[in-house]
């Protein structure tokens, strides 16, 4: 048997989405770790011929491309579906026992099917090897994200999900209008196919400009990343958590490499500057928003624009001699924020549930009441931080290491700004829990719920201990 | 030839359209904004569909409008549903940002 027909058991969460809303509060809580052990299953299975053969692909309906549809699948690809399973099982594990802000727990149990189809779109995104699957998945992800925040359906939720879904909505139009110029010109819609025939002129320009902003639209970069704290933070604390990691990884995955694999030739010297100082200016303007703020879930959302910078400062230094480290590293902050970051929103929900409010200088005594849920937070800050042994070290010693070692020094200097700001932002939420509680109501909170924050935190730790084989395996990705 | 005059006609309505988006503030007129850009990127796929050299039209591109379209009428309905909610809840059909 062929090992590329594992793959299909990937999207299996697209078929629990419709069993999980028929079933309601029966697939609880056995569906979720059903799905998670079968994806997990096939990943293990996948992992062995992925060494052996470096990469996978899956030939649907046995259409040979360019008219048929592939699906790709390689480390990088491992990697990323391997973090969205993690993060969907610990988020549903979380999820049943959170009762959202109303306690209405009838309109809670909407959250399980949008999960699963949020869980099976990242993860055929991820699958996807041509530009128009990729754009149909895309859609998918933002469907259900929008869903996420709106699901509670306060005023000022219903309102942040429609500006989200908006500007997704223009953002994908444009990445479609890049995909018109791309097939108009070149004839395939087929990633790889399409790497060997671009060659750079106008038209391949303003399609990479086209498809760029689209997904910087999606991805919430810097300077467009006005929708996403709002979005971010009405929305339930598990759906947070889901699209401040997952929904974002999955659109800058999706930036980084088509850029860098279909218009390398196109990219210049100069225009990779360009990039990276977008990258290196979201990384300061959103770290500095995020020490500016006075809810612990805004902190959290404004954070991710500012690490979501990170990965964009490989761009320049992949032509130079550090490439490997910059790819691996870039693609390894990526996957250990997503861990983290997902953490710190479940944390975050943890107080709401507590307290009832998020408002970081009214959390006196959290930290006593509820030391798990703030040794999660600190574990997951350690990524943050870029701290060892965190996975987010890794991550950050590798692109500092390529960015020294090239002579481009002063990317280095932004992830160092960068880790200090961190460090601003995350001593401003620690210091008031510390506090004294005094004679404050805390309510009690499932224990199931800090365990599922710490198993994410704990994760984002094991990623840094474990640092050598996925960081070659990504190394083994086909560099662009 | 007719082609090429799609694909312009098209580009035009996309960029009349994505103005529309951002310069309206009324909710339905940025919905319905958002459909016209969508039909201009399609007319511009359509538009390089016909008159292949060998007089017959590609059916990759009109596969591709088919898909875009069943996107778009989808995304629309969830659009206008939550633009109900959020009028019914007592708000305005805009955005906090555009009220006055």
């Amino acid at each position: 048997m062929s090992p590329a027909l594992l793959l299909p058991g990937l999207i299996l969460p697209l078929v629990a989405a419709p069993v999980s809303f028929l079933l309601g509060r029966r697939a609880l809580p056995w569906l979720p770790w059903l799905v998670a052990l079968m994806v997990a299953g096939c990943l293990c299975g996948l992992a062995a011929p992925l060494l052996s053969e470096g990469e996978l692909f899956l030939h649907l309906g046995n259409w040979e491309p360019p008219l048929g549809l592939r699906w790709r699948f390689d480390g990088l690809v491992w990697g990323m579906i391997a973090a969205t399973t993690l993060v969907c099982l610990a988020v549903a594990v979380y999820a049943d026992g959170y009762v959202p802000n109303r306690g209405r727990r009838g309109r809670w149990l909407g959250f399980w099917p949008v999960l699963f189809f949020l869980w099976g779109a990242l993860n055929s995104l991820f699958l996807a090897g041509d530009i128009f699957n990729i754009y149909v998945t895309l859609e998918l992800v933002s469907l259900a994200a929008v869903a996420l925040v709106t699901l509670d359906g306060r005023p000022q939720a219903l309102a942040a999900g429609m500006r989200y879904l908006l500007l997704a909505l223009v953002g994908s139009l444009c990445y479609l209008l890049g995909i018109a110029l791309l097939y108009a010109s070149f004839g395939v819609l087929d990633a790889a196919l399409l790497a060997e025939r671009l060659q750079p002129g106008m038209t391949a320009s303003l399609a990479m400009a086209l498809l760029g902003v689209g997904l910087f639209l999606k991805t919430a970069l810097f300077p467009v990343h006005g929708w996403l704290p709002a979005a971010h933070g009405e929305a339930p604390a598990p759906a947070s958590a889901l699209l401040s990691s997952l929904v974002v990884m999955g659109s800058l995955y999706v930036l980084l490499r088509l850029w860098l694999e279909l218009f390398g030739a196109v990219l210049t010297p100069g225009l990779r500057q360009f990039v990276a100082v977008l990258g290196a200016a979201a990384v300061l303007w959103g770290s500095w928003l995020a020490m500016c703020q006075r809810r612990l879930k805004l902190v959290v959302a404004y954070s991710t624009v500012a690490q979501l910078g990170y990965p964009l400062l490989m761009v320049p230094l992949l032509e130079t001699s550090g490439a490997a480290a910059a790819w691996s590293g870039g693609f390894y902050l990526l996957l250990s924020h997503a861990l983290a970051k997902a953490s710190m929103f479940l944390v975050a929900g943890v107080l709401l549930h507590a307290q009832g409010h998020d408002r970081i200088f009214q959390s006196r005594g959290f930290a006593g009441r509820y030391p798990m849920s703030v040794f999660a937070f600190g574990l997951a800050a350690l990524t943050l931080l870029a701290l060892p042994p965190s996975g987010g070290f890794i991550g950050k010693w590798l692109l500092l290491e390529a960015s020294f070692g090239s002579g481009q020094w002063w990317w280095g200097l932004v992830l160092l700004l960068g880790g200090l700001l961190a460090a601003g932002y995350v001593f401003r939420v620690l210091v008031p829990i510390f506090g004294d509680a005094g004679h404050r109501h805390l309510e009690a909170v499932p224990l199931r719920m800090e365990l599922a924050a710490l198993s994410l935190a704990v994760g984002s730790v094991v990623l840094g201990l474990v640092a050598g084989a996925p960081v070659r395996a990504l190394q083994a990705v086909v560099l662009p | 030839m007719s082609g090429l005059s799609f694909a312009l006609a098209g580009a035009v309505l996309f960029a009349l359209a994505l103005h529309a988006v951002f310069a309206r503030h009324h909710l339905l007129r940025k919905i319905i904004a958002c459909n016209v850009a969508a039909s201009g990127v399609f007319m511009i796929l359509v538009g390089m569909s016909s008159g292949g050299s060998d007089g017959r039209a590609d059916a990759v591109p009109q596969a591709l409008v088919l898909t875009g379209i069943v996107i778009s009428v989808s995304l629309t309905a969830f659009l206008l549903s939550l633009l109900r909610r959020l009028a019914s809840g007592g708000g305005a059909a805009r955005l906090p940002e555009d009220e006055r």
